[in-house]
């Protein structure tokens, strides 16, 4: 049995919340430095390049890298040999939010009633996702998500029937919906299977993963470069003014699911993806 | 086109735009989001005066993260307009010129501005950091208990957007996309 604190889980979150704010991952900013050399819409790689300089600036001035710092989405991995010692482990990281969204000067964007509308003034409480796995290991990612982006996503409940096209086709219709309203060029998440929460979570899971890792299932790879291929064929480009990157990469989780369907969650993401992850 | 006007605009310059221009404003924006808007229009709904006059004035679709001591504001870039598609033709009515943000409007939006004449920037999303550096002043003049959805009065140099729509009715997201796949042989 090992045991953890949640001193250090508030602390450890708190971090989090403003290092993903100010810094993208090595692979997120790789992306879009690629992108911005072969871009050759001429608006659009004016906009690549003022996305280029907007990072360095952040990064230079701890200035966060776009206003909406987003709605802090969790992932606990828990081992199910640990003990967590000091209080309530949800209460832990949402003080963590609360600190990290205080200390670092982000934006409190979360309000406590979808219809009353009053904002909590410290952006939580945090979206919290529970995984138990066996062991030891206890593991914190972290991913504040925007929501303009977030409004274009959708939930497509196929059917056996539509198969590989189905998806494709629900995909680039998704992303052709979102289009300058979603800050491109995006990054999207795919998640296929399951039921009708799982694919949702799978898809927000899928915007975490490592762009250079990507799916170690054949079929679901060749899938992914075939829908960035054709997603970038839609011509949407930077800022919705036409070019060739309108979408960083698509990354795509699956789950079984039932004999009697195909849900399909798309999570649309703009180029301003942020995960940090933290194992104690 | 490059172009740089000023900030209250005038119709004469909102005429000289059209979709496509490359602008850089220098002078007054105040920012407002979907809060704000609401309560603006529930205000003018009731025959209340809006919390400032309108009259040729450019409202930024902004609401900024806190600024730090010793800068005039966190960062700062646009948000998604269509949230303001219900409010914005009667805030036009009331003689607002301009707006900022990113993203489609409504036909009703788009009509509106041609009756008004009107114009719609899109500054970059997600350029907020950089988008700050344009920001001299920002002073909070209405709805403070919104936080960052209040208003405020922003003085601006040299703010980078794109003219999307003009008040000719010409939409640059309708015709950019098609426009590069026509000369990028994309079918
Ligand atoms: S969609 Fe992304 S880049 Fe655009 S405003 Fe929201 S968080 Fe920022």
């Amino acid at each position: 049995m090992r045991t953890i604190h949640t001193d250090i889980i508030t602390k450890t979150i708190r971090d989090m919340c403003i290092e993903a704010n100010l810094h993208l991952s090595p692979d997120m900013e790789r992306v879009i430095k690629e992108a911005t050399k072969t871009e050759d819409g001429p608006l659009g790689k004016q906009i690549m390049e003022q996305l280029c300089e907007n990072l360095k600036i952040a990064e230079e001035e701890q200035i966060p890298i776009c206003q909406d710092t987003g709605m802090a989405i969790v992932f606990v991995t828990v081992g199910q040999d640990v003990h967590v010692e000091g209080g309530s482990l949800a209460e832990a990281i949402h003080e963590g939010v609360r600190q990290g969204y205080t200390d670092g000067y982000l934006r409190k964007s979360v309000v406590r009633d979808p219809l009353i509308r009053e904002n909590t003034n410290d952006n939580t409480p945090a979206i919290i996702h529970y995984t138990i796995v066996p062991g030891d290991t206890f593991e914190l990612l972290l991913a504040p998500k925007g929501f303009g982006s977030e409004n274009m996503s959708r939930i497509f409940m196929l059917k056996p029937a539509d198969g590989e096209e189905g998806v494709k086709t629900s995909v680039i219709q998704a992303v052709k919906d979102a289009g300058p309203n979603a800050c491109p060029p995006m990054v999207v998440g795919v998640g296929l299977g399951g039921d009708f929460e799982t694919c949702a979570i799978l898809a927000k899971k899928a915007l975490t993963r490592d762009l250079d890792s990507p799916s170690p299932l054949p079929h679901i790879r060749k899938l992914e470069e075939e829908l960035l291929r054709e997603l970038n064929q839609l011509g949407i480009g930077p800022g919705g003014f036409g070019g060739k990157t309108t979408v960083l990469a698509v990354n795509m989780e699956t789950y079984p699911t039932h004999i009697a369907g195909m849900p399909l969650a798309v999570n649309i993401c703009c180029h301003v993806n942020r995960h940090v992850k933290r194992t104690l | 086109m490059e172009k740089h006007i000023s900030g209250p605009i005038t119709k004469e310059e909102i005429q000289s735009l059209h979709a496509g221009d490359y602008v850089y404003i220098t002078g007054t924006v105040y920012t407002a989001r979907d809060a704000a808007h609401k309560r603006m229009y529930e205000a003018i709904t009731e025959g209340k005066e809006p919390p400032f006059d309108l009259t040729d004035q450019i409202i930024y679709y902004l609401g900024p993260s806190p600024a730090k001591a010793g800068q005039v504001i966190g960062s700062a870039g646009p948000t998604t307009s269509s949230r303001m598609d219900k409010y914005a033709p009667l805030l036009m009515e009331h003689g607002l010129s301009g707006m900022i943000g990113k993203g489609k409007r409504s036909p009703e939006v788009l009509q509106a501005m041609q009756k008004h004449t009107c114009v719609y920037f899109a500054a970059v999303g997600g350029a907020g950091a950089l988008l700050s550096k344009c920001i001299k002043k920002a002073e909070i003049i209405a709805y403070e208990d919104l936080g960052t959805e209040a208003i405020r009065r922003l003085e601006v140099e040299n703010l980078p957007v794109i003219v999307v729509a003009d008040a000719e009715g010409n939409n640059l997201y309708e015709t950019a996309v098609d426009d590069y796949k026509r000369t990028h042989h994309f079918n």
